[in-house]
């Protein structure tokens, strides 16, 4: 059986999904069954004091009994913030170590903050963590996070949310090439081709939210990156042919061709 | 016991009941409370039984088996999280 094993535990889909920026917690829960996802990331927030005590609580329609819960540190821009909402993470999910880590540097780019993330994952390694991390596609910063310790290397392909696909396959490649722990695509995917793409790199899986989420169609969309990256890694298994370039090879036999004479 | 020493101590249990008061940062609003109060009250006090929350206090996560010992003092820095959604 072919599975992903992320800090011991093994998973059959290699398709991680965000519950973000989805128009109902329904559809959460409908797309994130489409997607076959097991592992699914949430964010930690400041709750509503004395108001609003009736809303929906996201676990009431996200099952922490059925789903693998990443909390993540979306919007943090310090090692202190990163570290305390992860602390305020395992409590809330009694004691579960599984995170995602990420740090950003800037909120235009989000791009990550990669000599913090390094800071915080030292902390959070130390303190018990299993630390999967979002991280710039640098060959070296996921090196240095594999050696502190970090249970999953996890390169952006292009800017949060922003769907523009895997801009830069070579860096991905390198970090394949040298990583012993999985690497995941983190953000940038936008539609079912980029993460067959990544599957097809090599990837271990592909963590997504808003290709899913802002389609125009979230469940349909969900199913089509179950498929695509089922497809991706089968492909990637199945081993490509060599490609030869600018030169043709028939596929038909070249003998017994009608011809005039 | 002399009457001096049950005026001041009388006094000093008025002053700690009658004119109780401490202010409490939860998340980032001050909250005034009139009397002693410990973190399982302020959860009821707030309507937030039964929820799925996490507390940190000072910087420090509160475990839930803390949450009736842990008396809140004055000018405590509360943060009540949750879950929501995100990628």
């Amino acid at each position: 059986m072919d599975n992903l094993t992320i800090a011991n535990k093994t998973y059959t889909s290699r398709l991680l999904v965000g519950t973000g920026k989805y128009k109902d917690f329904t559809e959460t829960r409908t797309a994130i069954e489409a997607s076959g996802a097991e592992i699914v990331t949430v964010a930690i927030r400041r709750t509503n004091i004395g108001q609003n005590t009736n809303e929906p609580n996201l676990l009431d329609s996200i099952s922490p009994s059925k789903y693998t819960l990443l909390p993540n540190t979306a919007g943090c821009y310090t090692v202190d913030d990163a570290v305390r909402t992860l602390r305020l993470a395992r409590e809330l999910l009694d004691g579960h170590n599984l995170v995602k880590l990420e740090v950003l540097g800037d909120p235009e780019t989000l791009f990550p903050n990669m000599a913090e993330t390094l800071r915080a994952a030292k902390i959070l390694v130390t303190e018990g963590f299993d630390v999967m991390v979002y991280t710039s596609d640098d060959p070296i910063a996921a090196r240095q996070l594999e050696e502190i310790g970090c249970v999953a290397i996890m390169p952006l392909a292009s800017l949060i949310g922003s769907g523009m696909g895997i801009l830069n396959p070579w860096n991905l490649q390198i970090i394949i090439d040298n990583a012993k722990v999985p690497v995941l695509v983190d953000a940038g995917v936008g539609t079912a081709s980029d993460a067959t793409i990544a599957l097809e790199l090599g990837c271990d899986g592909v963590l997504m939210n808003t290709a899913i989420a802002a389609a125009q169609n979230p469940v349909l969309m969900a199913s089509a990156m179950r498929k695509a990256v089922e497809a991706g890694r089968e492909a990637f298994l199945a081993g490509r042919m060599t490609k030869k370039v600018y030169t043709a090879s028939p596929s038909s036999p070249v003998d017994g061709v009608i011809a005039s004479t | 016991m002399s009457d001096s020493y049950t005026v001041q101590t009388t006094s000093l249990l008025l002053q700690h009941y009658c004119n109780f008061m401490i202010h409490i940062t939860i998340n980032g609003e001050t909250h005034r409370f009139n009397q002693p109060i410990n973190i399982a009250q302020l959860i009821d006090d707030q309507n937030l039984r039964g929820k799925r929350i996490a507390i940190e206090r000072n910087g420090e996560i509160v475990p839930r088996s803390q949450f009736t010992e842990q008396f809140l003092a004055d000018g405590d820095q509360l943060e009540v999280v949750v879950a929501v959604g995100g990628g």
